[in-house]
C-alpha cells in the first residue's frame, strides 16, 4: 500500500504542477457545460418576423397576435411594402416575413381558401425548417377557430397532439448536461491517462520504476487514484452547473447515479491504460486516444446524434461504445427517475472487467 | 584471450554471476555468451563502446530483460525465475537521466523511498543521510530540472542508493558530465563500495576503468577481455588502458 500511496502522490504531484493539465482537468469541464448549454441552445426563442400587414383589419391583427404569443416568435417590425423583406433578410433583421394580402379579412368570410403569404430566409436550413412548422401550426389553429360555428362539426378535425414526457420544454441543456458527463470522464480518463503512462515510458522513468519491486497493479491502482478523484470532481461540478444552473432535472436517485458513473470511470481508466500499452510515446497515445475513446463518445454514444437516425453499420458499431449505455443509463436516472438497469449495468460490468483484465495483462513488468 | 570458467563454487558466492548470458531481439544478438563473475565488494568495470551490449546486458541483472540463452545469478537469485526478489537488493541508475525533472529533489527520493515500500521515517532518515552524502542537502527543495546535469546525476544516484542495496548497477553514470563532476562521482561510488556494496559501472570513459578493481571489456555483444587494470595493461603489453580498450576491441 505504501507503493500505492508513493505513485498516487507523485501522479498529484504531476498534475498540480503542470497548468496546463490542470485547466484540462478542472476548467474545461466547467467551460464546456456552460457552453453546452447557454451557447449551443438547440431550441429557438424570440425569433423575429417581419409583418407586412396590407389589410389592417381586426382579423389581420388577430392573425399576428397568435403569432407572436408564444414567444417563439416576436414582432421583428411593421414592414409597408414588399421591397423591404430582402433587404431585411440581408440585414439579418428577422429570419421570417409574414405578408397578409389586402382583403384578408373579406376573403376570410366569403372564400373557403384565403392565403397569406410566409418568406423565410433559408441560409440557416434548421432554423427555417422550425419555422415553418412553428407558423404552418399557428396557421391551421387559426383556420378552426375562424370557421363559422355552424360549419365546424361537420369538418373531420384530425389533429394529433404530441405531449414529450420526461424532457417536456425539450429542453437541450436537459439532454446536454448528462452527455458532457460521459464525454469529460472519458477525456480525463482515458486521455489523460495513456498519457501519463506513455510519457513515463518516453522519459525512461518507468525502467527505472520496474526495477523497483513494485507491482503492475501496484503502479496501476497508484495511478489510477488521482484521475478517479479529478473524474469524480469533474462530474459532480458538471451535475452541480447542470442541476442548479441549467435546471436539469433529478428525477432518480444520486447514489444509483454515483455507483453507475463509477463503473464508467473505470472502464474509461482501463481504456486509457490499455492504449497506453500500445503506445511508446505520448502523442500516439494521444491520437489513439482521441480516436478510439473520445469521437465515439461524441457521435456514436447518442450524445449529439440519435442512434435511429444513424446508418445500420453505425448502430451496430454504438453497441460497443461505453458511453451509449452509460447515457442510455444517466439520462434514465436524471430525466426519467429509473433506478434499476439491468441491461445496461450488466454490459458495463462486463466492459470493466474484461478490460480491467487484458490491460493489466498488457502492462508489461518487463521492458521489450 | 579470456575463457570461460564456471568453477565448483555456488552462485551465491557472487555478487553478480553470467553464464553463457545471451540475448536476441529478433536475428540480432545484443549479448552473446557472455561469462562473468562479480565478487561482493567489488567495483565492476563494464567498458565498451556504444552498441556493444551492456545496457541490455545490465537490463538483465536487474530484471528489465529476460535471458534468451544462458543463466545470470544476482545475489545467488537466478534472474529468470527470481528477479522480483533481485528487485528489492539491488539498485538501478539507467543511462537516461531518468528522475522527475517537475519535483522537488526531496519529493523524487520520497517517491523512489515509497516504491521500495520504505516507511516515511526511514525514507527521511536515508534521504537526509544521502542528500549531505552527495551535497544536495541545500538543493532540497529545489525543482530537480532546474539543477545542472552533474547535481542530477548526483541525485540519481541517491535515489538508486536510498533503499540500501547491495548491489549498485550503474549504466554510463558519468555520461555528459565534465571531467571534475566525474572525478567527484566516482568518490561517492568508493564510499558506497567501502560500505561493502557492490558495484557494477558500465563507461566508455577510459581514464574511469582505472578507478575499478576489475573490468571486462565487451564488444559487439562479445567479452573480449577481463581483469584487473594492470593485469590487462600486462597482458596486451600496453601502457594506458586507452590502448588495451583499442587491442581488444581490434582483435
Amino acid at each position: 500500500m505504501r507503493r500505492v500511496i508513493g505513485i498516487a502522490r507523485k501522479e498529484i504531484l504531476h498534475i498540480l504542477r503542470d497548468p496546463r493539465s490542470l485547466a484540462v482537468a478542472i476548467l474545461m469541464p466547467a467551460m464546456m457545460v456552460l457552453l453546452f448549454g447557454f451557447a449551443i441552445n438547440l431550441e429557438l426563442r424570440d425569433l423575429p418576423v417581419g409583418i407586412l400587414d396590407m389589410d389592417g383589419s381586426s382579423a389581420s391583427r388577430e392573425l399576428i397576435r397568435s403569432m407572436t404569443s408564444s414567444g417563439f416568435i416576436v414582432n421583428g417590425g411593421y414592414l409597408s411594402s414588399r421591397s423591404e423583406i430582402e433587404p431585411g433578410f440581408r440585414h439579418n433583421r428577422f429570419q421570417a416575413a409574414l405578408v397578409i394580402p389586402r382583403g384578408y379579412a373579406r376573403s376570410l368570410i366569403r372564400n373557403p381558401s384565403t392565403e397569406v403569404q410566409i418568406l423565410i430566409d433559408g441560409a440557416d436550413g434548421a432554423t427555417a425548417a422550425t419555422v415553418d412548422n412553428y407558423m404552418n401550426a399557428v396557421i391551421a389553429m387559426t383556420n378552426r377557430s375562424s370557421l363559422p360555428r355552424s360549419l365546424a362539426p361537420s369538418l373531420p378535425l384530425l389533429e394529433a397532439r404530441i405531449r414529450y414526457f420526461f424532457n417536456p420544454q425539450l429542453v437541450s441543456a436537459h439532454f446536454i448536461v448528462p452527455g458532457l458527463v460521459a464525454l469529460i470522464m472519458v477525456m480525463i480518463c482515458a486521455i489523460l491517462t495513456s498519457i501519463t503512462v506513455a510519457r513515463e515510458k518516453e522519459t525512461g522513468t518507468m525502467e527505472q520504476i520496474l526495477t523497483a519491486p513494485v507491482g503492475a497493479h501496484q503502479i496501476i491502482l497508484g495511478k489510477f487514484i488521482p484521475y478517479i478523484l479529478i473524474g469524480a470532481f469533474d462530474a459532480s461540478l458538471i451535475l452541480a452547473i447542470g442541476h442548479l444552473v441549467l435546471d436539469v432535472p433529478m428525477h432518480g436517485s444520486w447514489m444509483v447515479l454515483a455507483g453507475y458513473s463509477m463503473l464508467y470511470l473505470l472502464i474509461a481508466l482501463a481504456l486509457g491504460l490499455l492504449i497506453s500499452t500500445v503506445s511508446r510515446t505520448q502523442q500516439v497515445a494521444m491520437m489513439l486516444a482521441l480516436i478510439t475513446t473520445l469521437l465515439p463518445t461524441l457521435l456514436l454514444s447518442g450524445f449529439i446524434f440519435d442512434h435511429s437516425s444513424m446508418p445500420v453499420v453505425l448502430q451496430h458499431l454504438s453497441k460497443i461504445v461505453p458511453a451509449t449505455y452509460y447515457l442510455r443509463v444517466i439520462r434514465g436516472i436524471m430525466l426519467v427517475g429509473r433506478n434499476w438497469f439491468p441491461l445496461e449495468g450488466g454490459v458495463m460490468l462486463g466492459m470493466t472487467v474484461v478490460l480491467l483484465i487484458t490491460a493489466v495483462r498488457r502492462f508489461k513488468s518487463r521492458l521489450e | 584471450m579470456y575463457k570461460s570458467n564456471p568453477t565448483s563454487e555456488t552462485p551465491s558466492d557472487y555478487a553478480v554471476l553470467a553464464q553463457g548470458l545471451t540475448r536476441r531481439f529478433g536475428r540480432f544478438t545484443a549479448v552473446d555468451r557472455i561469462d562473468l563473475s562479480v565478487r561482493p565488494g567489488e567495483i565492476f568495470g563494464f567498458l565498451g563502446p556504444n552498441g556493444a551490449g551492456k545496457t541490455t546486458a545490465i537490463r538483465m541483472f536487474c530484471g528489465l530483460l529476460l535471458p534468451s540463452e544462458g543463466e545470470g545469478w544476482v545475489n545467488g537469485l537466478s534472474i529468470r525465475k527470481e528477479s522480483e526478489i533481485i528487485k528489492r537488493r539491488i539498485g538501478y541508475m539507467s543511462q537516461k537521466f531518468s528522475l522527475y525533472n517537475d519535483l522537488t529533489v526531496g519529493e523524487n527520493l520520497e517517491f523512489y523511498g515509497g516504491i521500495y515500500g520504505m516507511k516515511k521515517s526511514a525514507i527521511r532518515e536515508r534521504s537526509e543521510a544521502l542528500l549531505k552524502h552527495v551535497g544536495l542537502v541545500k538543493h532540497r527543495r529545489k525543482l530537480t530540472g532546474s539543477l545542472p546535469l552533474g547535481y542530477k546525476q548526483r541525485l540519481a544516484l541517491g535515489c538508486a542508493a536510498l533503499h540500501d542495496p547491495t548491489i549498485l548497477f550503474l549504466d554510463e553514470p558519468t555520461g555528459g558530465v565534465d571531467p571534475s563532476a566525474r572525478r567527484g562521482f566516482w568518490e561517492l561510488i568508493y564510499e558506497l563500495a567501502e560500505r561493502g556494496t557492490t558495484v557494477f559501472v558500465t563507461t566508455h570513459y577510459m581514464d574511469e576503468a582505472e578507478y575499478c578493481g576489475r573490468i571486462s571489456i565487451m564488444t559487439d555483444g562479445r567479452i573480449v577481455a577481463l581483469g584487473s587494470p594492470s593485469d590487462l595493461k600486462g597482458t596486451f603489453n600496453v601502457k594506458s588502458m586507452q590502448d588495451v580498450f583499442l587491442r581488444a576491441v581490434e582483435s
